[in-house]
């Protein structure tokens, strides 16, 4: 019975879990409530990833209305994996809030950071489950409005602006999303997505179709922070409170992703009004120069955590460069890289958390003599670093492996040769740790000798164990990427 | 022991010494205790290797799927073999001088000293018996990490110098060139698992694209110094002496030449480059690294540095041999990785000891050293005249086989570089043992005498080993021809 409500349940814990929380208002009974409803959602993700690897597709008419007129929860190979990444993430910097919260953000407010915090779950989560391009609008404001909370919470005064910098710019980006779902509604009729792409191809007056693709691409663009969109990113990271840069990190740029391989393949592909403007040359462009500029410019940040944000964008480049490529290797790339770079990210900036709670902010004169210091949390940094660069046996290596080989597949050696030459500008930028830490003596910003505490530590050190067992033993996030890449070039 | 099971012990010994070793940080003299025991533990381990390879069984090791069709995968063939064989020997001597090395300069940072050496040595078992280009790669990679708090030991400024350039030519070489060359490899020919007779020769590939794999492939593998990406190597120099002893003469720069004939005979094939032009370019770039740099050697005047350049002049020859492609030569190529193993070990032995004793670097300030550390220098003139390749030492045989490939070959260039290097290496070490024995010491200069007595009883043996090797050289010329396929006469 049970079983047949996981799609509804997956949104519905933590949406409820929010108002919950807002009427328990003790903080530790509210992130109690936080961590349970982030634990279900975690279960309900991989009881539907095991479901969809069974059945194909998982189907639920909310509310019993039978698709196209009702809204469907439609989650299949590419959703369902999503799904455990983004519930994965909820689930691991959940615990770590307890702790990293208490110190970031003023006690009077911390039920509302946990409400805003269970908000933007559900949102995420909603997104990747929901089968109808309205209800999935609904979803991105959902998670947007709750992200620009959690930002604004930050203990830096500057969160604010940060919070309202992206705000404008979210703001912008879900319009023109709605302008393109209206547009796409206007030609179709429908609004349920596989509905949609069934009667795109017959649709004969492909402009309007050519300008929903347009404000949907920049729209989704925007959100997920493709250069030269990403101009709200790096503050957003820097000043949002520790764990909650780990979690925008490795789950709203990626969700966006997943927003934008459903419109590119799914919805799009098969029409074609899409091959009129070249869509995939430009995206693959912009990647590239995202790839290279913001790994230059994060070379030269004088703050980790902004480093580390720009290393983002240049990292969601890659996912970009491996859609543009559109070839089996290429977007088994891509998607294998949004779940790699989302666990590698996500590593690194909660075991800054930790260094920003124990020295009080993330800069280079902080990290001096680190190594010393906090040697469990520089080592994980290490390690997180090397996931960065694509060393072998790292989660990195595996992403960058697929890139490379969809790159030589096209017969584009310079792609390859992008591919494999801006990981040296990462090495630039993770050495910076590396020679801060263990070769430079502590100056007087670095922290006394003492490691974070253990609830930082644990979740912290689980997704770096994850970097690794991943780069290893890749049955489950390659395995996962190859069928979802499968499904979407077989839609086109 | 089941091969098997000694493949396994092979990698886990060094990492279970590694964990040992810093268990036991507080109690130096039971943390080099543990050192001593796990290289002993792992040349045993090795031995058991050698019967079965010789008998010509391939013993292998499936660890796990990493990639969908491309297992962490190990399979031990003649070459490997060798080169585990002379790394894990050479661990054992390595561990005796270091210990007197670094006492006697009362160096920081021991435990991690002894720590990462213990993890450079499983990462070069890991090279040594990889089964395909992506268990080789994550190895090699792994032995450049491991290797760069070594380099760094010292940490200040110059280390840090250093570990850019090292780390810098380390990674961009293999990230840029191996990595696309593997996967350009695995692209064409569906596989990268390392076979007798290459994997390539079915893959229907121009001779331009067979040149350009090529090239991707050997100057992809830095570590084997081939100019003009050899700087990294003088650039590891700043670290302690038993680090350039062990890991920059034997295990990391072997594990270059190493990669460089594995990848000619086992993913191209000597028979699909023999007969592509678009190959030809191999030995001359080898050719030219031989000749300058041991011209810059020679005008070298700082001792680790000449011995560095010496270094990558002596890399050269593995490469050139092998790029002659007949038998011999590759036979030559393999035997040689093991005897400028021994001789350039003593001779960084030698200077590491004329550091620790007098605190002298240069070239210039050895006269008369001979008459206080006549062990000591004794030893490096015998690294040395094997360097030069005079009969009995170990250098004698391989540059003797290199020149009947050469001949057999019809390669007369590769003739005259190597009588000409031959000449060089004279000419920048024959001076340094003159000046040590026959000059006189400069007056005023306080009296010392011969460095601690583990590392000169290290000193001793890899000397004595030098000369040894030609009159017990079955095993590994068997291997070295196994390698080459030539059968035993």
């Amino acid at each position: 019975m049970i079983r047949a409500q996981l799609p509804a349940l997956l949104v519905v814990v933590p949406l409820l879990a929010a108002p919950v929380i807002v009427l328990a208002r003790r903080a530790a009974l509210a992130w109690a409530l936080a961590l349970a409803a982030s634990w279900s959602s975690f279960a309900i993700a991989i009881a539907l990833f095991l479901q969809v690897r069974a059945a194909g597709v998982v189907s639920y008419a909310m509310g019993s209305w039978p698709p196209p007129w009702g809204i469907e929860y439609r989650i299949d190979a590419l959703g369902a994996f999503v799904l455990v990444l983004v519930a994965g993430m909820g689930a691991v910097v959940a615990p770590y809030m307890r702790r990293s919260a208490a110190a970031e953000v003023p006690g009077e407010r911390l039920y509302l950071f946990y409400a805003m915090y269970m908000l933007c779950l559900a949102g995420l989560l909603g997104i990747v489950a929901t089968g109808d391009a309205f209800n999935l609008f609904v979803f991105l404001e959902i998670a947007s409005l709750s992200t620009y909370v959690l930002i604004a919470l930050g203990r830096d005064r500057r969160s604010l602006l940060a919070a309202f910098q992206y705000l404008i710019m979210g703001t912008i980006g879900a319009t023109f999303y709605v302008i393109g779902v209206g547009l796409l509604y206007l030609m179709t009729g429908t609004l349920n997505i596989a509905d949609m792409a069934a009667r795109l191809p017959a649709v004969t007056e492909t402009r309007p179709l050519v300008a929903a693709a347009a404000f949907v691409t920049v729209g989704i663009s925007l959100k997920l922070a493709l250069f030269p969109l990403h101009f709200w990113l790096p503050n957003a990271y820097t000043y949002a409170p520790s764990a909650v840069t780990a979690f925008l990190a490795a789950t709203a740029t990626k969700v966006s992703v997943y927003v934008l391989l459903r419109y590119f393949f799914t919805i799009f592909g098969a029409s074609p009004a899409f091959a009129e403007v070249p869509f995939q040359e430009a995206l693959l462009a912009l990647s590239a120069i995202a790839i290279v500029t913001a790994s230059l410019v994060a070379v030269y940040q004088p703050d980790m955590k902004r480093m580390l944000a720009y290393s983002s964008v240049a990292q969601i480049g890659y996912i970009t460069l491996g859609i543009a490529m559109a070839n089996r290797a290429g977007l088994t790339g891509a998607i294998v890289h949004l779940f790699n770079h989302g666990i590698t990210k996500g590593a690194l900036f909660l075991l800054l958390g930790g260094v920003a709670m124990r020295a009080g902010r993330a800069s280079f004169d902080c990290l001096a003599g680190l190594g010393r210091a906090m040697p469990l949390t520089s080592f994980g940094i290490v390690i997180g670093g090397l996931s960065l660069i694509g060393i072998p046996g790292t989660a990195g290596f595996v992403s960058k492996w697929y890139l490379v080989l969809g790159a030589i597949e096209r017969g584009e050696w310079w792609l390859a040769v992008l591919v494999v030459g801006s990981s040296l500008i990462a090495v630039a930028y993770v050495w910076r740790f590396v020679e801060a830490a263990y070769l430079q003596p502590p100056g007087p910003a670095s922290p006394r000798p003492g490691e974070a505490p253990l609830a930082l530590l644990v979740p912290a050190w689980l997704l770096v164990g994850a970097c690794v067992w991943f780069g290893l033993s890749t049955s489950f996030n390659v395995g996962g990427a190859a069928t979802a890449g499968q499904l979407l070039l077989g839609a086109r | 022991m089941t091969p098997q099971v000694a493949i396994v012990l092979a990698l886990a010994i060094p990492v279970a010494g590694a964990i040992g070793i810093a268990a036991c940080h507080r109690a130096p003299n039971l943390r080099e205790s543990v050192t001593l025991a796990a290289a002993a533990g792992m040349f045993g381990v090795v031995l058991t290797l050698v019967g079965p390879v010789l008998e010509g069984s391939r013993p292998a090791l499936f660890v796990l799927e990493a990639l969908p069709g491309i297992g962490i995968a190990f399979r031990v063939e003649p070459l490997g073999m060798l080169f585990a064989l002379v790394a894990s020997a050479l661990w054992i001597v390595n561990s005796i001088y270091s210990i007197g090395y670094m006492r006697g300069n009362k160096e920081q940072h021991q435990t991690r000293f002894y720590v990462c050496f213990a993890l450079a040595l499983a990462c070069t078992l890991g090279i040594a018996f990889a089964g395909n280009l992506l268990t080789l790669f994550l190895f090699y990679e792994g032995l450049t990490l491991v290797t760069y708090p070594l380099v760094t030991h010292h940490g200040d400024d110059e280390a840090r110098r250093g570990g850019r350039v090292y780390l810098g030519v380390l990674l961009t070489t293999s990230i840029v060139f191996l990595l696309t060359a593997i996967v350009a490899t695995w692209a064409v020919a569906g596989t990268i698992d390392f076979a007798p007779g290459g994997i390539l020769g079915d893959a229907g590939l121009s001779n331009a694209a067979i040149g350009g794999l090529l090239a991707l492939y050997m100057f992809g593998i830095g570590k084997a110094a081939l100019m003009p990406f050899h700087r990294w190597l003088p650039a590891a120099m700043v670290a302690p002496t038993p680090v350039s002893a062990l890991l920059h003469a034997v295990a990391v720069v072997k594990a270059g030449v190493f990669a460089v004939v594995k990848v000619i005979v086992y993913v191209f094939g000597p028979e699909l480059l023999a007969g592509v032009r678009a190959a030809d370019w191999l030995p001359v770039v080898a050719g030219f690294t031989i000749l300058a740099a041991s011209v810059v050697a020679l005008r070298s005047d700082n001792l680790k540095r000449r011995l560095a350049y010496s270094t990558v002049s002596q890399l050269s020859y593995v490469v050139l041999a092998a790029s002659l492609l007949v038998p011999l030569s590759i036979a030559a190529a393999a035997l040689h990785i093991a005897a400028h193993a021994v001789g350039k070990i003593t001779l960084f032995f030698a200077a590491g000891a004329i550091y620790t004793a007098s605190h002298k670097t240069e070239v210039s300030q050895l006269d008369g050293i001979g008459r206080r550390m006549p062990w000591t220098m004794a030893a490096f003139a015998v690294g040395a005249l094997s360097l030069i390749g005079v009969p009995p030492a170990a250098g004698f045989l391989s540059k003797w086989m290199m020149f009947q490939g050469a001949a057999l070959a019809h390669h007369y260039v590769a003739i005259a570089v190597l009588a000409a290097s031959t000449l060089l290496n004279a000419a920048y070490f024959l001076p340094i043992v003159y000046a040590a024995f026959f000059r006189a010491p400069p007056a005023g200069e306080p009296a010392h005498g011969e460095a601690p007595v583990a590392a000169v009883v290290a000193l001793m043996i890899t000397a004595a080993a030098t000369l040894a090797l030609p009159f017990f050289v079955q095993v590994p010329l068997a291997l070295a021809r196994a390698l080459a396929g030539i059968g035993p006469n």
